[in-house]
């Protein structure tokens, strides 16, 4: 029981997260700059920010409905805190798992952007609103890609247990290269989740300041920053369980070490991704999700389901 | 979303899209734009009024502070209308370096829009290069003139700092880096998809309708009018060099990137000629205080467009009436129609697509009460009187505040 | 001819480049010779012909007369637009331009400096004092 609450609370859960993320924030925005040609900020600047914001006072404007306003942000940093606590890390078994756990790491990844439409709504001003528009209509573009891309590999390991499926890749050792387009599917959507260039439609700055977040100070607004952070993890770590099935059965400290690699090369991914591209409009953005995402996504089920077809014959 | 017809939501005067508080409040439906109201007047200086209680040789350095980008447009306007006012003859290679200094503001304006245009599209990488390379005409300005922006090297009668050959040297160097530079930048912007799909199709303004809402400059030629003061009525030196007025008939964003960067190079050209026949003497003649009375129009092709002044002497030391014309007065009701049938998220680039400068276009704020159809005139006391109030009620009370800073600046 | 991604090698290639920004105010920043910073005042070389304050755009510079044929300069470096016209107008040079560009304070007295001569005592040239 004791050990239980140790692997919740410290390692690998939510202390252990939280100060990943944060540094994974850093080294997002170092890879980010230095991209750029710029120096960057130093490795304790996310840590401080977040202190920072802690120690501010919560403001929630006279118009906005203070119970969904406060709840939004705390509802959505321990929805994906929970989601972590299913993704086998560096072995193939998570702190707890049951079969169809995968199913309940992608609905609990979909309270956070749920969360970010409700406080945005409900802090009733005209950029919170149009934000939170924008993210639940974003919602529909990229959501179903990411259910499709991940999914796909389940399929073939016919589970919905990621332990399983890991197993099942670990015993297949080649397959997983199979899953390469799905992989390509998720991380786009993933990204389009995470709300990072070029998808921050949402909160595009030059147009509707900070979309949905505008309203937000304080600890609300180190709590959604967070949430954003720990949801990078927690997708990266998601991916990289799924789809980069390697290191598993190498001992926990090489094991350790493989998977930090493994969500730093995704996070990297991204830090590119959010350098080389402008911003979209919501209209180009679905219009990119619908055209050529989602039928990439079809043809990764379509390929699995023709192997699986050959393997059970 | 399918919100009420009056949706409108404000951008500015503090919005972050803008770097100088303007007023756009804008109808929506949606995503999509019903309608734009423009406001200016938030930021009137009454620099043309102080211009009368200072001598011409001190309204120099004032005019020359309308604005941080086109410093020396402003500057040299207003001496070229003084120096023909007084009958100056202006020394040859004083044209000659009031034309490169001119082109090499251009220069660094161009760069300066480019990355502003990225961040507004969400590219801020293009911003960080661009930015970046700008560093380098930066430098020369720094070099050349003595200060990164407000020059401070245009005196009535010519200029105040001659070019050195080392400095030639310098300035052919950074010319060649930043002519690489541009090449690449327009590669990026006729390549990348995700630009060309937020610019072309953005911000359409036909020719027409161009001529119509009297745009100058880059937005003009950019919808295939074929306008530049610096052919049409050549003021310093550039009835000497050959150069080519680019327009480009795309007639929305897009074009306006391609007329720029294309600006650039033709600059460069500009440049290089200039300083290849760089004639020899002096750079400025004795200038006298007074001005024989009589009035002058003058003109200037600014990065943004073209800049007018129009100047009354009276014989004295003072200039009896100093009037601007920045060219974003005559490109901003052009920014209404562009905005017809876009989206939200086009409104921050289509408005810096024509480079507003809206400091520089700020005229006095006149405050109309539609209800009883009069016009009444805030000064600053009544201003202040009335924002103090308006504080009050809100139960904000300033001034304890007031009192320590008073105190403060009186230490 | 379109092409998404266009930029991926230029920003890959930065990747192993230093950085163009410079770590502000701990590596400093350096400008070129002849920028126009604040100004040094000789007051051993002053006439008091007020030439200085009548072209002077932001009346930032004051001359006044402590003893004869002494003058103090007052210069408020708050209103200094640092365009020095007081040093194209002095005819004896008792003005000089310098590169020292970083004068911001908090302290607003500290922005207005008078600069004397010592009387009895003739002071080093070049050496005004600051006080
Ligand atoms: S530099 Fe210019 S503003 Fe400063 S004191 Fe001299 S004349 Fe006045
Ligand atoms: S112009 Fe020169 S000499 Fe005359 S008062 Fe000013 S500093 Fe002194």
């Amino acid at each position: 029981m004791l050990l239980d609450l140790f692997y919740i609370l410290v390692f690998p859960g939510f202390l252990f997260l939280s100060a990943f993320a944060l540094w994974a924030e850093y080294f997002d925005r170092l890879v980010y700059a230095r991209l750029q040609n710029r120096v960057g900020p130093p490795w304790f600047q996310p840590t401080a920010d977040f202190i920072k914001l802690v120690a501010k006072a919560d403001l929630v404007p006279t118009a906005a409905n203070p119970t969904f306003f406060r709840l939004a942000p705390i509802i959505a940093l321990t929805a994906v805190c929970t989601a972590f606590i299913y993704i086998p890390l560096w072995s193939t078994s998570s702190l707890f798992s049951f079969n169809g756990d995968i199913i309940v790491i992608l609905y609990l990844l979909t309270i956070p952007t749920l969360c970010f439409f409700i406080g945005g709504w409900y802090s009733t001003s005209l950029y919170c609103r149009i934000g939170a528009v924008r993210t639940v209509t974003q919602l529909f573009a990229y959501e179903i890609p990411l259910f499709m891309g991940l999914l796909a590999p389940a399929l073939l390991a016919n589970s919905w247990s990621i332990t399983e499926i890991m197993q099942f890749y670990i015993d297949h050792p080649w397959f997983w290269a199979f899953n390469l387009i799905g992989l390509i599917v998720s991380l786009i959507a993933l990204h389009g989740k995470l709300e990072k260039a070029p998808f921050d439609i949402p909160e595009a700055e030059t147009e509707i300041v900070a979309g949905g977040f505008t309203e937000y100070s304080g600890r609300l607004l180190a709590f959604l920053r967070m949430t954003l952070d720990i949801e990078m993890i927690v997708g990266a770590s998601l991916l990289a369980a799924i789809f980069l099935p390697f290191g598993l059965q190498s001992g926990p400290v090489v094991g350790f070490l493989v998977y930090l690699v493994k969500v730093l090369l995704i996070v990297f991914l991204f830090s590119i991704a959010r350098t080389i591209f402008a911003r979209m409009r919501i209209d180009q953005m679905i219009a990119f999700c619908w055209q050529y995402v989602v039928p990439l996504a079809m043809v990764q089920l379509l390929i699995n389901l023709i192997l699986k077809g050959i393997i059970i014959r | 979303m399918s919100g009420p017809e009056d949706f409108k939501i404000p951008l500015g005067p503090q919005h972050p899209a803008l770097k100088e508080p303007e007023s756009f409040s804008i109808a929506l439906k949606g995503e999509k734009i019903l309608g734009v109201d423009i406001r200016l007047g938030y930021n009137h200086r009454g620099i043309e009024k102080a211009c009368e209680s200072k001598s011409y040789l001190q309204a120099v350095y004032l005019i020359e502070r309308i604005c941080g980008i086109c410093s020396h447009t402003h500057s040299t306007c207003f001496v070229q209308g003084v120096e023909e006012l007084a009958g100056l003859q202006v020394p040859k290679r004083a044209t000659y370096i009031r034309m490169i200094i001119g082109e090499l503001e251009r220069v660094h304006s161009h760069l300066l829009w480019l990355g502003v245009a990225g961040h507004e599209i969400g590219f801020d990488t293009l911003l960080m290069y661009s930015w970046r390379d700008r560093e380098v005409v930066m430098d020369i300005l720094a070099m050349v003139t003595g200060n990164r922006v407000n020059y401070g090297i245009n005196a009535i009668g010519g200029v105040r700092r001659d070019i050195s050959q080392e400095q030639i040297k310098d300035i052919l160097a950074a010319l060649k880096t930043l002519r690489e530079r541009t090449l690449y930048y327009i590669e990026i912007a006729s390549k990348e998809t995700t630009i060309i799909e937020r610019l072309s199709g953005v911000g359409i303004l036909l020719p027409a309708d161009a001529i119509k809402l009297n745009a100058v400059g880059p937005t003009a030629r950019a919808s295939g009018v074929d306008i530049d003061i610096r052919r049409d009525d050549p003021y310093a030196a550039y009835s000497e060099v050959e150069f080519k007025v680019i327009t480009d008939n795309h007639n929305d964003v897009y074009g306006r990137t391609v007329v720029r960067m294309k600006e650039l190079l033709e600059s460069y050209n500009i440049i290089e000629q200039a300083l290849a026949k760089l004639p020899e003497g002096p750079i400025a003649v004795r200038a006298p205080r007074k001005v024989p009375a009589g009035e002058v129009l003058s003109r200037y092709e600014a990065p943004r467009g073209e800049d007018l002044h129009y100047i009354k002497a009276n014989g004295t030391e003072f200039p009896e009436r100093v009037k601007v014309r920045a060219p974003t007065l005559a490109n901003v009701q052009a920014v209404k129609k562009m905005l017809e049938d876009r989206y939200l998220a086009d409104l921050p680039i289509v408005v810096a697509a024509i480079d507003p400068c809206f400091s520089c276009t700020d005229r006095l704020i006149e405050v109309k009460d539609l209800d009883q159809g009069e016009t009444k005139i805030l000064d600053w006391q009544k201003l202040q009187q009335l924002s103090i109030k308006y504080n009050q009620q809100r139960g904000l009370d300033f001034t304890a505040a007031g009192k320590r800073l008073q105190r403060l600046m009186e230490k | 001819m379109k092409n998404p991604g266009k930029m991926l090698f230029e920003v890959l290639n930065h990747l192993f480049k230093k950085p163009a920004t410079v770590n502000y105010p701990f590596d400093g920043s350096k400008m070129p010779k002849g920028f126009r910073g604040k100004i040094l005042f000789h007051p051993e070389k002053c006439i008091g012909c007020q030439l200085c304050v009548r072209d002077c755009p932001s009346n930032a510079i004051k001359i006044i007369k402590i003893a004869d044929k002494q003058f103090e300069a007052q210069i408020d470096l708050g209103k200094c637009i640092y365009c020095g016209q007081c040093v194209d107008s002095c005819l004896k040079k008792a003005i000089e331009i310098t590169s020292d560009f970083e004068l911001a304070q908090l302290d607003p007295t500290k922005l207005k400096i008078t600069v004397k001569g010592e009387p009895p005592t003739t002071p080093p040239p070049n050496q005004p004092n600051n006080a």
